[in-house]
């Protein structure tokens, strides 16, 4: 259960979940993290390089693929969205590189 | 025999009946060298994301076959004399559509789990009574 931290200088950081669910359930509370990889919350299983729309919304401004931190694409999802970046890329779907 | 995807660009300024000359021709390419093609889609007039031979458009064909390797060759060869193709493309398709297979499978089980553990999701239910009998 929640034990103060003695080092942890108080107020520095809102409280977690403290609130509503705090004393009787019993059931510990965890911090999940929200699943943000965009293939597995769709349960999209074939990355189309020929789908431009879905495949560029994983590209910069200057036509550069983006990396996982800032999509949060899942590792496995990432290779294989690199792959049909770069045949897309080889059919003239998406730019090597834009806006020059 | 392998599933292909074949994808190929012909110029803009080439008339329509003559792209669909170009794809029966095709067509045959691949019914003579062992193959056989399951789909043919004409994706339409893009722009190109990039130049090439100094054209800013395309008309995107897509051919589904399957075959062999001396297929794909063969078709590949063909496109490369083609004046009329500008750029094209072979994918194959058999380790992607085996790893969306195995996703289906993986998703499957994990739905069967959570299935099972369903106990879980009970309790939520039960505010509800109280609150009801609250009001009664």
């Amino acid at each position: 259960m929640p034990v103060p931290r003695e080092g942890a200088p108080a107020g520095e950081r809102p409280p977690r979940r403290e609130g509503p669910g705090g004393g009787g359930g019993g059931r510990k509370q965890y911090f999940r993290r929200r699943k943000v990889c965009k293939f597995c919350t769709e349960k999209i299983d074939v990355i189309d390089y020929k789908d431009v729309r879905m495949v560029g919304e994983f590209i910069a401004e200057r036509g550069k693929i983006l990396p996982r931190r800032l999509t949060g694409t899942c590792s496995t999802h990432q290779r294989a969205l690199s792959e049909a970046i770069k045949r897309a890329r080889n059919i003239a779907l998406l730019p090597f590189a834009a806006g020059a | 025999m392998r599933n292909y995807e074949m994808i190929f660009i012909v110029r803009p300024d080439v008339a329509d009946d003559e792209v669909q000359k170009l794809i029966t021709q095709m067509e045959s390419v691949v019914a003579s060298a062992g193959g056989k093609v399951e789909k043919v889609e004409k994706m339409g007039r893009r722009r190109l994301a990039y130049r090439v031979h100094k054209q800013r458009e395309g008309f995107y064909v897509l051919f589904y076959v399957q075959g062999t390797g001396d297929t794909v060759k063969e078709f590949e060869r063909r496109l490369k004399v083609t004046d009329t193709v500008i750029k094209h493309l072979t994918v194959c398709m058999d380790d992607i559509l085996q790893r969306a297979e195995k996703f289906k499978a993986l998703r499957a089980k994990q739905e069967a789990k959570r299935r099972r553990s369903k106990p879980a999701p009970a309790p939520p239910a039960a505010p509800p009574v109280p609150a009801e009998n609250a009001q009664v």
